[in-house]
């Protein structure tokens, strides 16, 4: 296990450097750079050449890299050229923001899709199947910006339930210590500002979270299905077991690794996809980080951020991995 | 200027109040033009008279009054003071109006962090509002206007070759952190930006210093910097290597805020670190220590969330009337309405233009920038045919400009005659007009002899101009336009940062939009950024109109200059470099109650006058 572990982690490193080379070359090949990117119509020739000169854009390309990842091995990735904040302090303030968010949406999205998925498949044909199958269908299909500015207007506009924007509320006062809002309301013993952020969670959540839970409902419906024939479940009946048992011990157990599968790859979609959310709610996480870098061609932003995403892609995947070995010990002999 | 009803409410105030009111408003707006008196003079007044700050204002009114009043007179050849004084005052009496409630906190929604708080440093408007609350300029712009006006400077004079400016200074003002402001302070922070090295000359960061005064220290540009002597505590000569004109409203520009020269040093502002290939920022005064001499002090900026300032106490002039103002980030434009609208914000900037009439039916507050900016279509001249002036003609002529910007564009715009804004000195009423008139363009085409009309026309996408809400939109009826007048529209388009500009700047374009919006309150950042030098995007070479643009420019007198720039506004709508077609006012948003913000083309606008009402 541990070596599986160990042969998974340093499969990193061809990864990023993969990454990197590609990440470096595609930047710097789109039209447009930093410098018209930041002084738009004020930009004229002679100020992009200034800029270039003065950021090191003009030397060759093998040098910038190779200067890049000189700094890199030392954990430094420059610093933000629209920002003019390090990259690695924006990276330690939005990937918490995301974290929660992430973390919201799929609280949301499992708690609610496997029980939903689980009922509609024990109850196959019913009208209750029927509307859980049609409504997850709507679920994938809605999009996140549309559902999350329905979600605003009836909650925060209409009658004034929930917040619109942001983690917490702007005159509240909470020291970061983690960036996690939750963990930091914790350290600081403060209720309110725990229940604040939760509060700032339930919409952005709910948007996020919508998209998974339809798919998580699909998936644990048709798995659940599949197991609920197979014939050690008839057994499990037969011997007497009480259906709770036979549920729990049998079908759902069993049925569990294809859900986990998309549980993971859902994730790791979150973490890097949630740039509408992000946007729309206000939450300065990292798609609003790595959106804002790509339209503004800020080169250490994408690659620190992308480079960043791509370590953590491939954590939660190894995490799901070894979750495999621990549902299914099948698995675990291989 | 469209401003809020409650500006224009007159209400009284107490006798001996409104005398110090009467002197301050006076004095703080010696060069106030005629035509905006009663706006200046309402939303001045009322900053002058707080309870708890009757007897520093009422020294403060006197003395400034004292100094203007010299000034004045010296500073007419500069300014329009001498008449406007009097005005200013008479219509101060009638209309002055009491402040709004003192306290509480206001929060502001914008579209993004500033970068740092350091006025040199930046160029971004969510940088510069927040600068401009915490620091001051030695002069500044009469609220609402473009008309130069005293700040940490009581008066000015130039001397007679116009190579040397004298600023006599506001005395008893101190920095934040102490320090006393004198003209050593001034000098500090002249010579620190001159000697800008490295990555700090970097036109993304002392944008304004290159665009005021050109080049730095090092001498590999021609400043227009020379010098600053501290002749004495109250007095600071600013030395030039050449006489110019549009040097003093540049310097109203946030970008120019004196700073403490003790926090400048203590806390590292021009500390820069990485290596030459990633150059980092290192110090800690723009993030943590902004250190000014505004009527807001900074307490704290947690980036991403927020940003929180309060009153400064021991300001010199009218104390601010809130106890605290916060500036929150919320980069998506709905999500601001929606803030605004929940409550959670008490105002926020770049009011999306269809969201305008539905706010205002609502009770919300909507103020308009009077227009500070020009969209226009331009022509490169290397590229024929538009090196002939009846093609030129003949497509201003086929151009529907009024049907465009009635039909697409928001409230308070208008179509544009000429490349800079009606509200700036030297714009000219009798540039030659090009009316709508499809036959007219038409015969000039056929007078012409030109056959083949295939032409090129650049718009940007991915993008969103104050002057171009939606480009597509622009170019669709343009190109109708066009071909309706038999010429034949190739559309090319790119991603406005993706490419477009670079493409369009670097003299690729044949035809192409774009647009402008002034930085400070000069023609010279108009049709002098235009126009007074060759430039690959428009690609001509006219030296009567260059010569008449650096003419004007170096001009001191501004009567003279004014005549000068409309002479050359007038050359240049007959050489038809391109065709302007709209000027527009941006809108920003307040919840039902707020008062005492005044939109300001160029953006100086202080919350210091704000009250939630």
């Amino acid at each position: 296990m541990l070596k599986f572990i160990v042969r998974r982690l340093l499969l990193l490193i061809p990864i990023l450097l993969g990454i990197s080379i590609l990440l470096f070359i595609w930047v710097r090949a789109l039209p447009g750079g930093p410098a018209t990117a930041l002084l738009g119509e004020k930009s004229n020739p002679e100020r992009v050449a200034q800029v270039n000169r003065l950021y090191g854009f003009d030397k060759p390309l093998f040098e910038q890299y190779f200067s890049y990842m000189s700094r890199v091995i030392r954990l430094d990735f420059g610093q933000s050229i629209q920002l003019r904040r390090d990259v690695s302090d924006e990276l330690f303030r939005r990937f918490p923001a995301t974290i929660e968010l992430a973390s919201a949406a799929m609280l949301f999205a499992v708690g609610l899709g496997i029980p939903l998925g689980f009922m509609a498949a024990k109850r196959e044909r019913t009208l209750f199947d029927y509307g859980a199958v049609t409504a997850s269908l709507i679920g994938v299909s809605i999009p996140v910006f549309f559902l999350a500015q329905i979600l605003k207007y009836i909650f925060s506009l209409k009658f004034d339930l929930l917040p619109s924007t942001r983690r917490l509320d702007v005159k509240r006062k909470l020291e970061k210590v983690t960036n996690f809002n939750i963990i930091d309301s914790l350290i600081a013993w403060d209720g309110g500002a725990f229940w604040d952020t939760v509060r700032h969670l339930i919409l952005p959540g709910i948007a996020l979270g919508t998209i998974p839970l339809a798919i998580i409902t699909r998936i644990t419906r048709a798995s659940v299905l599949e197991t609920l024939n197979d014939d050690y479940v008839r057994t499990a009946r037969a011997k007497g077991l009480r259906t709770f048992t036979v549920n729990r011990v049998h079908v759902l157990r069993n049925s569990l690794l294809p859900i986990v599968t998309v549980i993971g790859l859902q994730t790791g979609l979150l973490l890097s996809g949630a740039v509408l959310t992000e946007t729309v709610f206000a939450f300065d996480g990292m798609g609003s980080l790595i959106g804002g870098a790509v339209i503004g061609k800020d080169y250490p932003v994408i690659q620190g951020g992308v480079m960043f995403l791509a370590v953590v892609f491939v954590l939660v995947n190894l995490f799901v991995d070894v979750l495999y070995a621990f549902i299914d010990p099948r698995i675990r002999v291989s | 200027m469209v401003t809020s009803p409650h500006f224009n409410k007159g209400r009284k105030m107490r006798p001996r109040i409104k005398f110090i009111a009467l002197g301050m408003a006076a004095a703080l707006t010696v060069t106030a033009c005629g035509s905006d008196d009663k706006d200046t003079a309402t939303t001045t007044a009322p900053t002058a008279v707080t309870e708890d700050s009757t007897a520093p204002a009422e020294t403060t009114a006197e003395t400034t009054a004292e100094t203007t009043a010299e000034s004045t007179a010296e500073t007419t050849a500069e300014t329009t003071a001498e008449t406007t004084a009097e005005t200013t005052a008479d219509s101060t009496a009638e209309t002055t109006a009491e402040p709004g409630e003192a306290g509480g906190t206001f929060v502001f929604g914008t579209s993004s962090d500033p970068v740092v708080l350091d006025g040199a440093f930046v160029s971004d408007g969510e940088s510069l509002r927040v600068i401009h609350e915490i620091f001051e300029t030695l002069v500044t712009l009469e609220p609402g206007g473009t008309v130069v006006a005293p700040a940490l400077a009581a008066s000015w004079e130039p001397s007679e070759d116009g190579l040397s400016w004298t600023f006599n200074l506001q005395p008893d003002v101190s920095f934040h952190d102490g320090t006393p402001f004198d003209a050593e302070a001034v000098c500090f922070n002249f010579d620190r930006w001159y000697n800008f090295e490295g990555v700090a000359q970097s036109s993304n960061v002392s944008y304004y210093w290159s665009t005021v005064f050109g080049g730095f220290s090092d001498g590999v540009t021609e400043s227009l910097y020379d010098s600053c002597e501290a002749v004495d505590e109250a007095t600071a000569v600013i030395n030039l290597t050449a006489p110019s004109a549009a040097f003093l409203a540049g310097l109203a520009v946030t970008a120019f805020s004196i700073a403490s020269p003790t926090a400048l040093t203590e806390y590292g502002a021009d500390d820069v670190g990485g290596d030459e290939d990633a150059p980092t920022f290192d110090g800690t005064f723009g993030t943590e220590h902004p250190i000014g001499t505004g009527p807001f002090k900074f307490e704290s900026w947690d980036v991403g969330d927020k940003l929180t300032l309060v009153r400064n106490e021991e300001y010199w002039g009218d104390k601010a009337l809130l106890d605290t103002l916060i500036f929150t980030p919320i980069a998506d434009g709905p999500a601001r309405r929606t803030a605004l609208e929940t409550g959670e914000i008490q105002g926020y900037d770049l009011v999306d233009p269809a969201d305008s009439a539905a706010l205002a039916d609502d009770g919300y507050e909507i103020l308009l920038r009077p227009a500070f900016n020009v969209g226009y279509v331009g022509f490169n001249q290397t590229k024929a045919p538009l090196d002939n002036i009846l093609i030129r003609q003949a497509i201003a002529h086929a151009l529907n400009r009024e049907a465009l910007v009635t039909a697409k564009y928001p409230e308070g715009s208008e179509v544009a005659t000429q490349f800079m804004p009606p509200s700036l000195f030297g714009y000219s009423d009798d540039v030659t007009e090009y009316a709508y008139d499809p036959e007219l363009a038409m015969e000039l085409i056929a007078e012409s002899g030109v056959t083949d009309l295939t032409i090129e026309f650049y718009y940007p996408s991915e993008v969103s101009r104050p002057y171009m809400p939606d480009p597509t939109a622009n170019f669709e009826a343009f190109k109708a336009d066009l071909e309706a007048v038999g010429f034949t529209v190739v559309p090319k388009t790119a991603p406005w940062r993706g490419g477009y500009l670079d493409d369009v700047n670097g003299g690729n374009a044949q035809v192409y939009l774009l647009g402008w919006t002034g930085d400070y309150g000069d023609p010279d950042n108009f049709v002098g950024v235009f126009f007074r030098t060759p430039q690959p995007v428009w690609g001509f070479d006219n030296p009567e109109i260059f010569d008449a643009l650096t003419v004007a420019r170096d001009t001191s007198d501004i009567d003279e200059r004014t005549a000068l720039y409309q002479e050359a506004n007038n050359l240049i709508m007959d050489f038809l470099p391109g065709v302007p077609y709209v000027h527009t006012q941006p809108a920003l948003a307040f919840a039902p109650g707020v008062t005492g913000y005044v939109p300001s083309p160029v953006s100086l606008e202080s919350f210091a006058t704000v009250s939630l009402g």
